[in-house]
């Protein structure tokens, strides 16, 4: 059934990005928010508002019984979880169904499959996607772990079975390290976690992050190319592009071809992301995890084949087959995009919640700004630092970048610092002009070159 | 001796424990010594570790666990 009403249960700039795909679409909007984002833009801008709770996300964003009675409340027919918060949890997918709605996005089983790593592995080899070579599941013997570190050659990484977000995460470049830092892992894990299995996992030096993105109706999935999103800092992504400048056409299409075999093996419905790491020397490409939702960096892919990723979720949440054929979806120009960040490059990436003074924004041709910002917004200090994301199109990367530094010189935002002079440092830098970047390229070169940042108005607070 | 604020430089949520199942930095009637640690205020998703600017015993805390704080509102007193 179309949807009618669709709440959103998310905030920030991907609030109103889902306010003017709904908008469009001629769907009416219901914004949640909790006390702190009373006078968001995304509260400004939907057709009706309601508090859910207290500032803190765990009161209010992540509060799912307080969502869905807003949702029965307003009389929503559907509710888009955005990214983060709620968007990857099973268990609401499914309570919001039970509630009678729709939920824009994958169902909840899907969601439990794709988020237990050992789980997706597992599907994607099934799915005859490369992943990264390792243990097949957990192991228990330390000397079988030994001989198969000494298989897959070093360095290897020992992770903690039930670690996460880095947490129990161990990297050995000998065997004789290996035979020390096993044990330990395991300990260690066993204390944090209750859990002692660890896996063994080969390192991919000098990694591209590579992902695609897909669209599936539970039937069919068609893929709408790559992003490349290679520098990041503290495993957060801070520039991302479409498409990748390191794949050859063959490349590409294996790559791409792979992630609809993985996304069709699951019936996979809504917008997805499967990650890939992708060795340079090799031209390898290996099976990371997939994200079961919109993803941030989504705008440069619409820039590149003029989809809307957001409306193209919602249509299918309600009961549409996908509108876009395979045949159909050609990649067009260079597309990059920046997160422009509440934090001070130049004094280690504090945040700084303060107030926008003076808001000048930039635009013209290839220019797009995804936002939340007003002139004398106070910028809360209970959710993450994301204020907007720059994106621009060019024919060629070449002729993105100079837009992109186009843009940037056209955006001021004053009252508070911002990580533009990052990116206007960045802009300078040969590596990144040339693309001969990976994963772990941007940490040390921040080291290395602060002063870029302090002359491009980068201030230590 | 005068009564002594010991202040939030940052606005975020107030943490009194370093993670939610450990004890306390500090309960009222310990003493602190300048640069002792006795929060932790969240801002942005990262922590920044609050320490006291004095020494003396901890008379009252002004917040609650997991209270948002505002920069400069204070977090506890000091005898």
């Amino acid at each position: 059934m179309p949807i009618k009403r669709l709440l959103i249960a998310n905030r920030g700039e991907i609030a109103v990005r889902i306010i003017r795909a709904a908008r469009e679409l001629g769907i009416e909007t219901v914004q949640v928010h909790s006390a702190a984002d009373a006078d968001s833009r995304a509260v400004q801008l939907a057709d009706r508002a309601i508090d859910i709770g207290p500032p803190q996300a765990a009161k209010s964003y992540l509060n799912v019984d307080a969502i869905l009675e807003a949702a029965r409340s307003a009389g929503a027919d559907a509710i888009h979880p955005g990214y983060g918060f709620l968007a990857e949890n099973a268990d609401f997918a499914d309570a919001v169904v039970a509630a009678g709605m729709a939920f824009v996005g994958p169902s909840g089983d899907t969601i439990r499959l794709m988020g237990d790593k050992a789980a997706a592995r597992r599907q994607a080899q099934q799915a005859g996607v490369p992943t990264v070579p390792g243990s097949d599941g957990v192991i228990e013997d330390m000397d079988a772990a030994k001989a198969l570190a000494v298989d897959l050659g070093f360095p290897v990484m020992i992770k903690a079975a039930a670690g996460g977000g880095g947490r129990g995460i161990r990297i050995a470049h000998s065997a004789d390290e290996f035979a020390t830092l096993a044990p330990q892992a395991s300990s260690e894990a066993l204390a944090a976690f209750g859990d002692g299995g660890i896996y063994v996992e080969k390192v991919i030096e000098r990694a591209r992050h590579i992902e695609v993105q897909v669209l599936g109706d539970g039937t069919d999935v068609v893929h709408c190319y790559e992003r490349e999103c290679s520098l990041q800092r503290r495993r957060q992504k801070v520039w991302e592009e479409a498409p990748s400048v390191a794949l050859k056409p063959e490349v590409r299409e294996g790559l791409c071809t792979s992630a609809v075999a993985l996304a069709k093996s699951v019936g996979y419905s809504g917008a997805g992301t499967i990650e890939y790491l992708y060795d340079d020397a090799t031209g390898d490409y290996y099976f990371i995890e997939m994200n079961t939702r919109i993803q941030v960096e989504h705008p440069v892919t619409e820039m590149i084949c003029g989809v809307d990723l957001v409306a193209e979720m919602i249509r299918i949440a309600g009961g549409e087959k996908l509108r876009l054929a395979q045949a159909g979806l050609r990649a067009s120009g260079h597309a990059i995009e920046v997160r422009l960040n509440a934090e001070d490059p130049a004094n280690n990436f504090m945040p700084f919640p303060g107030q926008i003074a003076e808001l000048t924004l930039p635009d013209g041709p290839g220019v797009r700004f995804d936002h939340m910002l007003y002139r004398g917004y106070q910028i809360p200090p209970f959710y993450d630092s994301l204020l907007g994301k720059l994106i621009v199109w060019g024919e060629d990367r070449e002729h993105a970048m100079a837009r992109l530094g186009r843009a940037l010189g056209e955006l001021s935002v004053t009252g508070l610092p911002t990580t533009a002079p990052l990116f206007q440092a960045l802009l300078a830098s040969d590596d990144v002009r040339a693309s001969a970047v990976h994963t772990r390229w941007l940490e040390p070169w921040l080291e290395e070159n602060q002063h870029m940042i302090m002359d491009r108005g980068g201030a230590a607070a | 001796m005068a009564k002594h604020e010991i202040r939030s430089p940052i606005p975020g949520t107030f943490y009194r424990k370093p993670a939610p199942d450990q004890p306390s930095f500090k309960e009222v009637g310990d003493t602190v010594a300048k640069g002792d640690t006795i929060g932790l205020v969240e801002v942005m998703k990262t922590f920044h570790e609050v320490k006291s600017d004095a020494d003396g015993t901890i008379t009252a805390f002004v917040l609650d666990n997991e209270e948002p704080v505002m920069a400069g509102q204070p977090l506890a007193e000091l005898d």
